[in-house]
């Protein structure tokens, strides 16, 4: 009998963990190479080189308007796996459940990684589960990695923009952010703003399939699509200009951002990236964005500059220029 | 987006810059009272598209940097204390007290947590019967009537664990201070529009009268700041001195009279000292009698007592709050002091000077504000 919530004999290695992993997890996750239930996966070879990324989930609401901790953990490892130019194939997921957790609520996690996995055409083949007494979590975290094979040609990263080279994302900003601030302060809005949580497997193929020479792409996950740039100026040695008007912002997340005092160009993201491509196929690379659903707002922002001592500049209301700094302290924690 | 769009628009904004600049026969020196004021001036670049009309003093309109170090290390104290968790708005958690901040406490095995409004800290006494919950109440008129609300529901649930921790200030007192200095150099305000929501500007008048000063209310985006600094060029360049309404959509000549009432049947003016402006007479609130179980210092006043307090000697944040000093000329200024390591509150809080110039203008080539170098 698992029993309606989690306890601390769930973790314990007895009975009673043998049935939730063999009832709730791993009916989750069904696979050839997951079946055996043994202490390693054993991989098939491949020719390819391999990516290889780990990542943990600790956010709190575990479910909110468009996402999961499940669908956020499975679509967060491959997003890191797609723009580093890989497919994934494999991931493991670790559990660790405070005790006192409702069996249902981890089922409908384990329900949404599995269905995330299933659309990413990704096995997850490893998993752990650690149950901890009551306060020494909260309900439920979820640590990741994944695995994926290289596909040519590799986009070269960000040391290789140039001058001249045009920024681009992938479809409106903020909405993960003001999704999690909205649902966990009760702050009132209706309808509540939804996260973009998602795959960019389908944007990261769209540009492959029309041999769009990428330069650099990134998911603009936490400290948004701020974060990304003052990472690549850093590493491109350039001025990275950017327009404010220019940047896709839906109402919603403007008007929570306008009422909060934040700036949406900083919020998290977790299923928008950002792209930087030579300024020629800068059209070419809007519409392979635009031909799917979640890159149909794609937009161009800016530019890659000569350096002007300032590693990112933003261009706001009056069309005059000013330093875009990285936000300080703890804006929005636990928000993946 | 509506009320949003059309007072970003660059080209009104232009016009508006264009007019100013016609207007303007001297540099004249405009004080913004409101620290939402001076970020929107230095976000958008007014202050340089206005160099040589109009010179900004960065007024001393941030209640996080204002608090007082005693106040701060009364928090940590308690937040320290067993039992009882304290609950402020965010950036009074970083501010640094004599030993750290409230962030500092927390991380210390105290209690300090962040909520968004004075009533989040109500359920919170409501949810921890065995904890006393203490809520420092920082804010101009603006955030008082929430935080009176708050003192009125928990006295009607009866609650015997929720308490106000008051760091509330008073505008106008702070404004005549600056005016009586000897040294003042302001010659009009741009009023705070928010707080003027609740206050509404009739007690203005005889600021403006007797000192002599166009007084405008005016709101924070590009096009509102811009419209309040052309009333208080107009005004100076033909001798006059009003008291003006520029935020009309939000504010009325008698403020919101309901919000007032509530912190008036709760509230009672006081003198109090403010960092950088030292003791303002009238300067801000305490709890009425009536009210006073509500009221840390009351209740915990016994772990108050001979705290040394201590500001780090290094920070020049009372030169800067009333407009003596540029952030810049401060030496620690990006070196020794910045926003994730700052030594006093206007490098942390949203609304505070240090840190609009530290996000706006800190890269080189980047002077923070040519107007403001060599005027003086």
């Amino acid at each position: 009998m698992i029993g309606d919530r989690i306890t601390l004999a769930h973790g314990e290695g007895g009975w009673l963990s043998r049935q939730l992993i063999e009832r709730v997890i791993a009916p989750a996750f069904a696979n050839s190479v997951l079946g055996p239930l043994n202490d390693s996966a054993i991989l098939p070879a491949s020719p390819r080189r391999l990516a290889f990324t780990t990542d943990s989930f600790v956010v709190t609401p575990l479910f909110f308007p468009g996402g999961d901790i499940g669908r956020l953990a499975v679509f967060g490892t491959v997003n890191d796996l797609v723009v580093s130019g890989a497919r994934p194939r494999w991931m493991s997921l670790a559990l660790i459940l405070e005790e006192g957790l409702e069996v249902d609520v981890l089922r409908r996690v384990l329900g949404s990684a599995s269905d995330a996995a299933r659309a990413s055409d990704v096995q997850i083949v490893a998993g752990d589960t650690k149950v901890v007494p009551r306060g020494a979590a909260d309900k439920m975290f979820v640590a990741t990695t994944g695995i994926g094979e290289m596909i040519d040609p590799v986009p070269p990263g960000p040391a290789a923009i140039e001058a001249g080279d045009v920024l681009i994302v992938s479809g409106p900003v903020g909405r993960h952010g003001i999704a999690i601030l909205a649902a966990r302060e009760n702050l009132g809005l209706s309808p509540p703003p939804t996260s973009d949580c998602g795959s960019l497997a389908g944007l990261v193929e769209a540009l492959r399939s029309r041999e769009i020479p990428v330069r650099a792409m990134r998911d603009a996950t936490r400290g948004g699509v701020t974060a990304v740039l003052h990472e690549w100026a850093s590493t491109c040695g350039l001025t990275l200009a950017v327009e404010e008007h220019w940047l896709p912002v839906g109402d919603d997340v403007r008007g929570a951002s306008e009422l909060l005092g934040l700036d949406p160009i900083h919020i998290a993201n977790e299923g928008t990236m950002v792209v930087a491509v030579p300024q020629g196929v800068a059209e070419g690379t809007l519409q392979a964005l635009r031909g799917r659903p979640e890159g149909a707002q794609a937009a161009v922002i800016g530019h890659a500059e000569v350096d002007r001592g300032t590693p990112v500049m933003i261009r706001r209301g009056l069309g005059r220029e000013r330093p875009l700094d990285l936000p300080s302290g703890a804006m929005l924690p636990r928000i993946c | 987006m509506k009320y949003l769009d059309e007072f970003r628009d660059p080209k009104l904004a232009g016009r508006l810059v264009d007019r100013i600049r016609r207007a303007a026969s001297r540099t004249w020196v405009i004080m913004e009272v409101c620290g939402g004021q001076t970020h929107g001036l230095l976000r958008h670049g007014i202050d340089e598209a206005l160099a040589g009309a109009v010179e900004l003093i960065h007024g001393p309109g941030c209640p996080v940097c204002v608090t007082p170090i005693e106040s701060i290390d009364f928090a940590c104290e308690l937040a320290k204390r067993p039992g009882t968790i304290v609950a402020s708005f965010g950036d009074m958690l970083r501010v640094p007290g004599s030993n750290g901040s409230l962030n500092r406490s927390h991380q210390e095995g105290g209690d300090a947590r962040i909520v968004y409004s004075p009533l989040d800290a109500v359920e919170l006494a409501i949810r921890n019967p065995d904890r006393d919950v203490v809520f420092f109440a920082v804010g101009f008129e603006t955030t008082m009537p929430a935080t009176a609300l708050a003192v009125l529901q928990a006295a009607d649930r009866k609650l015997q664990n929720f308490s106000i921790l008051s760091a509330h200030v008073r505008v106008l007192p702070a404004m005549r201070g600056i005016l009586s200095d000897p040294g003042n150099r302001v010659q009009a305000f741009l009023a705070a529009g928010h707080v003027c929501t609740i206050t509404g500007y009739r007690e203005y008048g005889e600021l403006a009268a007797r000192f002599g000063v166009p007084i405008v209310v005016t709101g924070f985006e590009p096009v509102d700041l811009l419209e309040g600094i052309l009333e208080c060029v107009t005004q100076l360049e033909t001798g006059r001195h009003c008291v003006t309404n520029r935020y009309e959509r939000s504010v009325r000549a008698e403020g919101n009279r309901e919000a007032r009432e509530i912190v008036d049947r709760v509230y009672e003016v006081a003198d109090r000292p403010w960092r950088g402006l030292g003791i303002v007479p009238g300067g801000g609130f305490v709890l009425r009698r009536a009210y006073e179980q509500f009221d840390a210092r009351w209740r915990f006043g016994s772990v108050a007592t001979e705290l040394p307090v201590l500001g780090d000697v290094r920070c020049r944040s009372g030169e800067v709050l009333s407009g003596r000093i540029r952030p810049t000329e401060c030496a620690e200024f990006g070196e020794g002091c910045t926003p994730d390591s700052p030594l006093g509150a206007p490098m942390v809080s949203s609304e505070g000077a240090c840190a609009a110039y530290f996000r706006y203008s800190r890269f080189p080539g980047q002077i923070a504000c040519p107007v403001l170098s060599g005027q003086e």
